[in-house]
Formats: C-alpha cells, sequence, structure tokens
C-alpha cells in the first residue's frame, strides 16, 4: 500500500474558492478563540453557510498565505513552501504538542500516555515537556477517566482524552452519551465540554474481536457530539488541533494500520475544518464516499478503474457527524451514481446513514440505488484470512463500481 | 488556616491492644481540637496551638501496621515487592470480613439539642447558626410546598431531602463560594445555601421560560455555574469521576477551592464510585466525597446493597482518610465538612466523609416507600430523630431563635413559594427554537433544517399542538 498520498490532481478541485480566499486572507485577525470557533460549526450544505465558514477560517492569523489555503484543499504538499515529512502518529503528536504550547489548560489524560508516550506513540514526549500533571497516567478506568475530562473541561480545561483502543471507550458510552453530549444542552449552556475523545480503532493488525471496534456506528446517534476521521498525516494533523479548540465535545477516529503513513506536511500552521470532506481525486463517473484506511483501498481500486477506463471520483468524508452533505451533494449531482466503502458493519453503521442521508437529500439525482460496501456483521476474526475478508478490498470495489456505471 | 489534629495518644498502644483481635483496623479517630483561626480568610500558613499538643496527621501515621499480622520484632526482615516492602508471617491468617466494632459516628449535638461535653467542634457564630437553622427550615417548607404542587399536578415530578436537611445546609456552611459542588439530586440545600432563590427553584421545576437549564431538564435537576453548582445530571454516581476532574482541575490553576460531590448510599455500589475514588487518591486531588447513608434506595435497603460496615471503611481502601458522622446533628456536619475541606485543599488528597441519616420522604414522588418500609418507622424518624428540631433545639437554647421567628419565617417562606410557583406556572414556556439550540455552540445545517421543518409543521396545523406553544 502506497504512503505516499497521490492528491497531485486534487489541488484543482476547489481552486473556485481559492481566489475567494486569498482576497480574504488580509481580513483582520480574530483575537477571542471562542469568536473563532463559533463559526466553526456551520455545516455546509449551500453555499452561503460553506462560504462563510471557509472565508471565517481563512481570515485567521494562522494561514498568514495562499499556500497554506491551498494545501488545505489537496491533502498532499503540492504547496510551493517545502515543508517537513514526518509519520501520522508525528503529526498527531505535533497538532497536541503545538496546541498545548499554544493554551496552557489542554491537558491529556489516558492510560500509558505519560512516560511510555501512549500505546502508539502519539503523546511520546509530552510528559517530559509538560509535566505528568498536564500529560496522565490514569488508573485503568475509562468510564473515570472520560469522566474526569468531562469534570475538568466543565471547570475550564481542554481534555485530550485517549482511549487506548477505540474499542475500550464502549466502557465510557455512559459519560459520553450521558454527559459529554448533553451537559451542554441541559445545563441550558451553562456549561461547555470541550474535550477530545481520540483513539485507534479499526480492523487489521490481528488484534482480535474486542480489539477491531467501529465505535463511530456506536457513537454516531448521540446528540452534543462531532465525530471527525482522519486518514494522512497532514488531516491528522489539523483536525487534531481543530477538534481541540473546539468548544464542542469531539471524538477523533483514528485508525490502527495508518499511523506510518509519511507525508511531507506544511511548516506553517494550519488546521483543518472538522465539518468538511476532502476531495480525494475530481471525476465524473462515480462518486466514491469512505474514511479513514478505506480511502487507501479506494484509491487502489482507483487506479485499477482508470486504467479501464473509468473516472471516479473520490471524496474522503472526514466528518462522521454531521455529514459535509454539501461537497457530497455536489458530487451526486455531477455524478449520478454513489458507491460509499466504509469499514463499520453492514447494520447501523456509518454508510447506513450516509445510504439515508443521500437518498433524502438527492434522491432526484441519482441514476442508481447508493451502493454500500461495508464490512460483514460478524465480530472480526483473528486469523488472518478471515480477517482480510471481513474488510472491503480494492477488487470488490472495482466490481462494484463496473456494476453501478452500466 | 489549617486544622490540626489531636491523635489519640493511646492509639499506637490501642492498636497493639487490638492486635489479636483480628480486625481490619480503621482507627482514624481524628478528634479535631476547638480551632483558632486568625481571619476568616484561608491561609496556607499553619499554626500550632499553645494550649494542646497537636500534631498533624501525617502520611508516616498511616503507615502503623493495622491488621493483624503479629509483628514479631525478631522476624525485622521484609519482602521487596513492587509497591514496597511487606513484613511477612508464617502464620496464615486471614483478614475477616468486617471488624468487630463497628466504626463510631462523630457527633457533637445529643437529641436534645445539647452538646455533647468535651466534644471537638468548630464553633458557630450566632449569625452563621442562625442562618444555618432558616435555611433548614425554608428546606423543610420549599420541599413541603414543591411536593404538595406535584401531588397538585402543577409539576410533574418533585424529590425531596426530608430527613437531610441537616447535610443539605451544614455542608454547604461550611464550604466556601469557589468550592465546586457536583451534586447526587437530593442537595438543593447546598443551592439554597449558595443564593439559589424560590423563584429560580420554581422557574426549573416548571421549565419556563426563565429557568437556567432553559426547560430542558427534569424538574429538580438544578445547576448554576454562577453558584459553582453542576447541573444535576440523572444517572447516579456519574459526578464522581468527574469530581475527580474538577479537583484535577483545581489543582493544576492551584486554586483555593476543592471539589465536593455527594452520593447516597446506593450510588456507592456503581462503578463510577469506585472509579471516582481511586482516580482522586492517585490523583492527589482535592476533592471531598460525602456519601449521604440514608438507609435506603427506593425500595433496596442497605442490607441488601452492601456487606461492609457502610461507606467510611470504604476509603481506606483507595488509601482515602474517612469520617463517619451523624448526619442529623448540623454542627457534627459542620466540622466535619470544614475540617475535610481544609485538609482537601491543604494536603491536596481526597477525604471520604459518611454522613448518616434516614431518607424520612419517598425516594421520589413517583414512589410510595409505606409499600416496602413500616410506616412507624417512617413517623419514629420524622418525630424523634428529626435533624432540623434537634438544631432548633440548641439555637433557642442559646437565645437566638424564638417561637414568633419561627412562626414569621415559616409563613413567610410559604407565603414567598406559593407566589413563585403561581409566577412560574403563569410564565411563558421556551421557544421552539430552544429545541435545537446548544447542542453544539452552533446550530449546524441538519439541525436548522429540523428546526424549520418542525416550525413549518406548528405553523400549518397550530390546532394539534398545545396552547402558549409558540415558535
Amino acid at each position: 500500500m502506497s504512503a505516499i498520498l497521490q492528491g497531485a490532481g486534487a489541488a484543482t478541485a476547489l481552486s473556485p474558492f481559492n481566489s475567494i480566499d486569498s482576497n480574504k486572507l488580509v481580513a483582520p485577525s480574530r483575537s477571542s478563540l471562542s469568536v473563532r470557533s463559533k463559526r466553526y460549526i456551520v455545516a455546509g450544505s449551500d453555499s452561503k453557510s460553506f462560504g462563510s465558514s471557509l472565508i471565517v477560517r481563512r481570515s485567521e492569523p494562522l494561514i498568514p498565505n495562499a499556500v497554506a489555503a491551498k494545501a488545505d484543499t489537496a491533502a498532499s504538499s503540492t504547496s510551493s513552501k517545502p515543508g517537513h515529512e514526518l509519520l501520522l502518529f508525528e503529526a498527531l503528536q505535533e497538532g497536541l504538542e503545538e496546541e498545548m504550547d499554544r493554551d496552557p489548560h489542554v491537558c491529556v489524560m489516558g492510560e500509558d500516555v505519560g512516560h511510555y508516550g501512549g500505546s502508539y506513540k502519539v503523546t511520546k514526549g509530552l510528559a517530559d515537556k509538560f509535566g505528568d500533571l498536564r500529560v496522565l497516567d490514569t488508573p485503568i478506568c475509562e468510564n473515570a477517566f472520560t469522566g474526569m475530562g468531562i469534570g475538568a473541561a466543565m471547570t475550564g480545561l481542554r481534555p485530550v482524552i485517549e482511549g487506548m483502543n477505540m474499542g475500550f471507550l464502549l466502557l465510557a458510552f455512559n459519560q459520553i452519551s450521558n454527559n459529554c453530549g448533553m451537559l451542554h444542552y441541559t445545563s441550558g449552556g451553562q456549561f461547555t465540554i470541550p474535550v477530545v475523545i481520540r483513539g485507534p480503532g479499526g480492523v487489521g493488525r490481528q488484534l482480535g474481536a474486542e480489539h477491531s471496534q467501529r465505535l463511530e456506528s456506536y457513537f454516531q446517534s448521540i446528540p452534543g457530539i462531532q465525530m471527525v476521521a482522519c486518514s494522512t498525516p497532514y488531516n491528522a494533523k489539523g483536525l487534531m488541533k481543530a477538534a481541540i479548540r473546539s468548544e464542542n465535545p469531539v471524538i477523533l477516529f483514528e485508525h490502527v494500520l495508518l499511523y506510518n503513513l509519511k507525508e511531507t506536511i506544511p511548516d506553517e500552521e494550519y488546521i483543518c475544518n472538522l465539518e468538511e470532506a476532502e476531495m480525494v481525486r475530481p471525476g465524473e463517473h462515480i462518486t466514491i464516499l469512505t474514511y479513514s484506511r478505506m480511502r487507501y483501498h479506494v484509491m487502489q481500486a482507483a487506479k485499477t478503474l482508470v486504467n479501464k477506463g473509468y473516472d471516479p471520483e473520490v471524496i474522503d468524508i472526514r466528518s462522521l457527524k454531521p455529514f459535509d452533505l454539501y461537497t457530497i451533494g455536489n458530487s451526486v449531482k455531477k455524478t449520478h451514481r454513489v458507491l460509499i466503502v466504509e469499514e463499520c458493519m453492514r447494520t447501523g453503521g456509518i454508510g447506513a446513514s450516509l445510504t439515508a442521508a443521500i437518498n433524502e437529500n438527492f434522491h432526484d439525482f441519482l441514476d442508481a440505488p447508493v451502493m454500500c460496501l461495508s464490512s460483514q456483521d460478524v465480530p472480526t476474526p483473528y486469523a488472518g484470512t478471515l480477517e482480510e475478508w471481513t474488510v472491503v478490498q480494492p477488487a470488490q470495489i472495482v466490481t462494484a463500481v463496473e456494476q453501478l456505471c452500466q | 488556616m489549617a486544622i490540626w489534629f489531636a491523635r489519640s495518644k493511646n492509639l499506637v498502644s490501642s492498636l497493639r491492644h487490638n492486635l489479636n483481635l483480628s480486625t481490619i483496623l480503621n482507627k482514624r479517630d481524628y478528634f479535631p481540637r476547638p480551632i483558632f483561626y486568625t481571619t476568616s480568610q484561608l491561609s496556607s500558613t499553619s499554626f500550632l496551638s499553645p494550649v494542646t499538643s497537636l500534631r498533624h496527621e501525617s502520611t508516616a501515621v498511616e503507615t502503623q501496621p493495622d491488621h493483624l499480622v503479629q509483628i514479631d520484632e525478631d522476624d525485622g526482615q521484609e519482602l521487596d515487592f513492587p509497591g514496597g516492602k511487606v513484613g511477612y508471617t508464617s502464620e496464615m491468617k486471614f483478614i475477616p470480613e468486617s471488624s468487630s466494632r463497628r466504626i463510631p459516628c462523630y457527633r457533637v449535638l445529643d437529641e436534645d439539642g445539647r452538646i455533647i461535653p468535651d466534644s471537638d467542634f468548630i464553633p458557630v457564630s450566632e449569625k452563621l447558626a442562625v442562618r444555618m437553622y432558616e435555611q433548614m427550615a425554608t428546606l423543610q417548607v420549599m420541599d413541603h410546598i414543591f411536593y404538595e404542587a406535584q401531588r397538585q399536578g402543577r409539576i410533574s415530578f418533585y424529590l425531596t431531602s426530608v430527613g437531610e436537611e441537616a447535610i443539605n445546609i451544614a455542608s454547604a456552611a461550611a464550604l466556601s463560594p469557589d468550592d465546586v459542588v457536583l451534586p447526587q439530586y437530593r442537595e438543593p440545600g447546598v443551592l439554597l445555601w449558595r443564593g439559589f432563590t424560590l423563584e429560580e427553584f420554581a422557574n426549573q421545576c416548571f421549565g419556563n421560560k426563565a429557568d437556567y437549564g432553559k426547560g430542558r431538564q427534569m424538574p429538580i435537576h438544578y445547576g448554576s455555574n454562577r453558584l459553582n453548582y453542576f447541573t444535576i445530571s440523572s444517572p447516579i454516581a456519574t459526578q464522581l469521576p468527574q469530581a475527580a476532574g474538577v479537583g484535577y482541575s483545581l489543582k493544576m490553576d492551584k486554586k483555593n477551592a476543592c471539589a465536593v460531590t455527594f452520593i447516597g448510599d446506593g450510588g456507592t455500589s456503581e462503578g463510577d464510585f469506585h472509579a471516582g475514588l481511586n482516580f482522586a487518591a492517585v490523583m492527589e486531588a482535592p476533592v471531598v466525597f460525602i456519601c449521604r447513608n440514608n438507609g435506603w434506595a427506593i425500595s433496596t435497603h442497605i442490607s441488601e446493597q452492601f456487606r461492609s460496615d457502610g461507606i467510611v471503611v470504604k476509603g481506606q481502601a483507595y488509601g482515602i482518610r474517612s469520617i463517619r458522622v451523624d448526619g442529623n446533628d448540623a454542627l457534627a456536619v459542620y466540622s466535619a465538612v470544614r475540617s475535610a475541606r481544609e485538609m482537601a485543599v491543604t494536603e491536596q488528597r481526597p477525604v471520604l466523609i459518611e454522613a448518616m441519616t434516614y431518607r424520612v420522604g419517598h425516594h421520589s414522588t413517583s414512589d410510595d416507600s409505606t409499600k416496602y418500609r413500616a410506616a412507624d418507622e417512617i413517623q419514629y424518624w420524622k418525630m424523634s430523630r428529626n435533624p432540623v428540631n434537634r438544631f432548633r433545639k440548641w439555637v433557642e437554647d442559646n437565645g437566638w431563635w424564638s417561637e414568633e421567628d419561627e412562626s414569621k419565617l415559616r409563613s413567610n417562606a410559604r407565603k414567598q413559594l406559593l407566589q413563585a410557583i403561581q409566577a412560574a406556572e403563569k410564565w411563558e414556556k421556551q421557544p421552539l427554537t430552544e429545541l435545537f439550540n446548544d447542542v453544539y455552540d452552533v446550530k449546524p445545517k441538519n439541525l436548522e433544517e429540523q428546526e424549520l421543518g418542525l416550525k413549518e409543521l406548528v405553523e400549518k396545523q397550530p390546532q394539534d399542538y398545545p396552547p402558549g406553544f409558540h415558535v
């Protein structure tokens, strides 16, 4: 699987917006974080709101030049400035470190995040730099340290809570659903809970059923939270930073197999919009919606499809809650065919919700039923071959596209 | 100001004495001497009283061999394990499941409202005592009137704190306004003490437009960030790990404040109780855990809830200092909470207080407790072991309160409450837009669409929606 992203063509995707953006770059900087963050949550579904959210973001002093703006639309290093190369877990760490430098209220808590550096080394070195209190090793009780993070957030801190594996956060479901998602609402807006809950999930590495969970399926119904999934070092860092700055609770899904992806990312500071999808490869024939690791399977299938004469448009939806129906809608209106490729199980997964959303909103634009490729409704087995069969493979994607494009 | 404790002179010798009675010793007999403080402000300096040989209880003391392991002095050998050295014994002895003697209860006032001679307690001024009594009485009136309002169908639900007024008010009086309170749901008295008005209580119960919670929570789920009282959330014990988090946050900011959280006897069975206490101990967070052991968790008696000697013995299991207090004795609760608060803040450690009491009322308006307990048991606690009457006797004996004051207070409170209820009832409810606000900080597109859809529906068919339902 190629590690470097093939995003060469993607830079042109949102170019009409770029020209608007560069004009807005000279807007005055905002001083208060809370004012800024209020603008981030406009999910783009019509051009006005989408445009304004982009514009506001561009006027941040963090993104000083047009290069970064372009780099944000393409998840690659086509920026003219040389960046630095790093692995995805290092990108996450860089994002986290920058935010901890910037705001003394940001802290990290979880199991083995301190001197051990985290099970996937995302928090490596942070305890040495920021101390044992700000990078807190907790006893083993997910419900407790999630609850602790919520209590700390209600008193003004901005905790980043790490689940050693996403599956363990099922133990924290009570705190996440009943308190994290709800307390801002039930307190009448008196208390905010700006936590970030993150951790590795997904299938791969033969970790067995309990360590191969796709928690985005279970959490997607909880009102009051946002969910994002990162897939490249570029968007990993950007989403991490945006999630920390958001006033809402955000769940950031990482994938166990993607931590060692290498990419060159910009040197200057940037963040990614939490509600925005990423155009990976523009095309004409069919829209393929995917996220996290499946993006790479889709891109691999795309190579085969291009050789066969198809022109798939690949979108990494990134924002799992809420969906970026603006980007998705524009794509559907162009191609009239949709294939969703996900790692969730067939029943009740992100794909199921996305299918419903697309059918509801863009029914008139579809020339074929929305097809969704997901994992089967089985616990993930350990044996390598069995595990591979539960995950959607590029060959299946190619077959599905051919079927849809008949 | 720091609280100094005298360790009983005979503690060590009594420990040795009791070694033969295989026990899990929980000798945390702290008997605070009357405290002298220079200012009402807290400072981090501490001083020794010249009168008594007070010694700050240090953790060194706690490494005394508590349980039965025979201290054979010749056996100076110890085993080295992760966690430190442990002595060893060749005698196989199991630590018994319970101590022969239950942990005694700290109390200051007897049932007749007289201070027990030689008690240790923090003196309470006339002003403070009168205020405490007034608030306890007001809480009683409030509970009575709101309960009646629910029975009349004016509010949908209510939960009384009858029998626990001393815990509510005395603990609140012992805290500073900066201390963050994470309640369970039977502690409205803390909010009352801090200045929440009867009108504000009524507004929340009616869920009207003036409610700070914007009509989103059930009645009695009060919350006020201004008064440092976290909004009540129904699931039991979820506030305990959150309290550890608040303590962590206060510790990080080095604030002169602690987190105070309440839980009932039933709530201590939840996993969050274990986790919250463990975390607070490991983090060395300034948290005061107050457990209201009122004997009943809806219909579950404490004999069916746990097998330990109440909750106080569990503190030591987590390395937390604990005390058992007579929860119906306002002065004892005041002293204990005040001392615990000082310890938590100056020593940066959690403290556990078990306040023994009785839930006189039903669990809530959805419960009829006569179905599972004897009516005369309830009567006994209501009349003979009433915390408000007990404190009243003491206040009256000091000449600070009279029958006239009593009737004036109760009738005023009653009148104010009835007016508050009438006003809250008439006040209009939240508009439709509040259904969708505050889910996130800014409304996302899907919620905007849903709001629009609902608005159109209501405007098209107003007859299908209740009157006074406005968009």
